[in-house]
């Protein structure tokens, strides 16, 4: 593989998986609130 | 009619795996790969993720708060937002069924094709044993011979689909999609493990990610970026207002359409990955180079990846992998799609859930396998795809976003809606997207489909068969939805509230009731 294609290969796995893993965090630390209630009973 | 309690997901991951699992279907597999490669490669991801953040994910977010604000499926939540825009509701209803009838057949074929990988069932020459043995391909118009082969497999899609959904949202789409989505994870990334470690791999990834920054100053790639987003997203046929209307009062709406849209990007870029590596080990085998074996769709899955899996060790399970990957993939689109008219026909005329499956659901799959397991099936679906998805899908997003944002002017209201219950806030950026951005993009990706339509017949089919199989069905749609919304003009469906409040009341009687049992 060309440096070029290596390059963006490695940008687009930080951008679109790192996306989806930022967002998906960011989600698990927004319940919504019948979550939240259900996550403090236990 | 009396109407039943709405359904509502069981957890919030169950719907997010719903709407991933809607999300990611065949296109991911067979579109995104080959447009990237087309449209400049590595640098296709500048246009990608700005298309993504500026259509993708703020029209997701619309349709969410559609869905979840009026608390219906398409016809009845948009004709609470607006009396006459029922009628876009059933154009998107009218869609799906139309997209419905063909995708099942594709479904089909790939359960055929899984089986036929185990030996290399297609021989030494895939593309014509899948255009003349297999589907047997007739001229435009020509109904051609029953397949029962492809006819048998169709009956048990069918059968699947309408199962899951009779046994409802929380306990057929949910259950069935926290099955799915972790199966097609598991068997995809199984396949793509395999596909990086074949020789030539790295000449396929070349291929794909190598980037043509020149390609940044052609119109055409943008569009080519917007139509992915667009079309890879599941917007624009009512699934996602469908989805959310079954969400609980309180929902993080643009948090899960973030997760929910990068979902989608994120096996995209996964599905890229492993398509070109497979294409380079093919390049290498046959001594050309990956531009020579490049291809998308149909032909990609059904005669290059054949080829590929005849000429790989243990060729076998690479082709299962993969086309059990495109039965999950696309079972799981299914569902979402017939959903949207089930739902349509459960919301509007307060019919109960296993009716409307039984009959709207049942008539869907009658047509379906009516129809496509017969040698013209290839042709008219690759027809009926070309339009709706150009004059169905986008032209109604155009009208929608047009409709809310300067017809009603209502995107100011439903931000605020939005923002009251989520976690990431809109501000301006979305209103001005959805405002200005879209319907522009939009609007030239029609006019540049309707220039190419006019100078050339699509794929030299005969014009009368255009005409019927393109136009009739576009324009049909379009016609049907009108007149439906006419007919049901005076005959009210009330509001979200009312529903609400009526579903209180009958919660309070009921729990009074059993108090008084006790």
């Amino acid at each position: 593989m060309s440096t070029g294609a290596v390059v963006m290969l490695v940008v687009a796995i930080v951008i679109i998986w790192g996306g989806l893993a930022a967002s998906a965090l960011w989600l698990r630390a927004h319940p919504d609130p019948e979550d939240a209630a259900r996550r403090q009973a236990r | 009619m009396p109407k039943a309690h709405r359904e509502q997901w069981a957890t919030r991951s169950g719907f997010l795996l719903a709407a991933i699992g809607s999300a990611v279907g065949l296109g991911n597999i067979w579109r995104f790969p080959y447009v990237a490669y087309e449209s400049g490669g590595g640098a296709f991801l500048v246009p990608y993720l700005v298309a993504l953040l500026t259509a993708g994910i703020p029209l997701l977010i619309l349709s969410y708060t559609i869905g979840h604000r009026f608390r219906a499926s398409p016809p009845v939540a948009l004709r609470r937002l607006s009396r006459p825009a029922e009628a876009i509701g059933w154009w998107q209803v009218l869609i799906s069924f139309f997209i419905a009838i063909y995708y099942a057949v594709i479904i089909a074929w790939a359960i055929r094709y899984a089986g036929f990988s185990i030996g290399q069932q297609w021989g030494a020459e895939p593309g014509p044993f899948f255009e003349s043995t297999f589907v047997g391909i007739t001229e435009a118009g020509d109904f051609g011979t029953y397949n029962i082969g492809v006819a048998v497999p169709l009956v048990a899609v069918w059968i699947i689909v309408l199962l899951l959904l009779g046994f409802g949202v929380r306990r057929g789409i949910e259950v069935a999609n926290k099955i799915f989505m972790p199966l097609l994870l598991v068997l995809f990334g199984a396949l793509v493990v395999r596909a990086v470690t074949l020789e030539g791999a790295g000449e396929g990834l070349d291929a794909l990610f190598a980037p043509d920054w020149s390609a940044l100053g052609d119109g055409s790639v943008w569009v080519a970026a917007y139509g992915q987003i667009f079309f890879s997203l599941s917007i624009g046929f009512g699934i996602m207002i469908t989805y959310a209307s079954y969400l609980r009062r309180k929902a993080d709406l643009t948090g899960t359409a973030l997760v929910a849209g990068f979902a989608n990007s994120s096996f995209e870029l996964l599905a890229g990955i492993g398509v070109f590596s497979a294409l380079g080990f093919m390049a290498v085998q046959s001594g050309g180079e990956v531009q020579d074996v490049a291809a998308g769709g149909i032909g990609l899955a059904f005669v290059a990846f054949p080829q590929i899996i005849s000429q790989m060790p243990a060729g076998d399970v690479f082709g299962v992998l993969f086309f059990v990957s495109l039965v999950v993939a696309g079972l799981s689109s299914l569902i979402s799609i017939v959903q949207v008219v089930v739902g349509a026909v459960q919301d509007r005329f307060g019919v109960g859930r296993v009716p409307a499956v039984a009959v709207v659901g049942g008539a869907t799959a009658v047509v379906s396998i009516a129809l496509f397991p017969a040698g013209q099936g290839l042709i008219l679906l690759d027809t009926i795809d070309h339009w709706i998805n150009q004059y169905g899908i986008a032209l109604a997003s155009l009208v929608l976003v047009v409709v809310v944002a300067w017809a009603l002017r209502s995107l100011p209201t439903l931000q605020r809606y939005t923002d009251t219950i989520s976690s990431v806030p809109l501000r301006g950026w979305w209103v001005v997207t959805l405002g200005a951005i879209t319907p522009v993009v939009l609007g030239y990706m029609m006019y540049d489909s309707l220039k190419a339509e006019l100078s050339a017949p699509y794929e030299d089919y005969p014009q009368w068969f255009l005409n019927a199989a393109g136009w009739g069905v576009a324009g049909g749609v379009i016609v049907l939805s009108v007149l439906i919304t006419a007919v049901l003009w005076k005959r009210d469906v009330g509001t979200a509230e009312d529903d609400l409040e009526r579903e209180r009341q009958e919660s309070a009687a009921g729990q009074a009731a059993g108090e008084g049992d006790v």
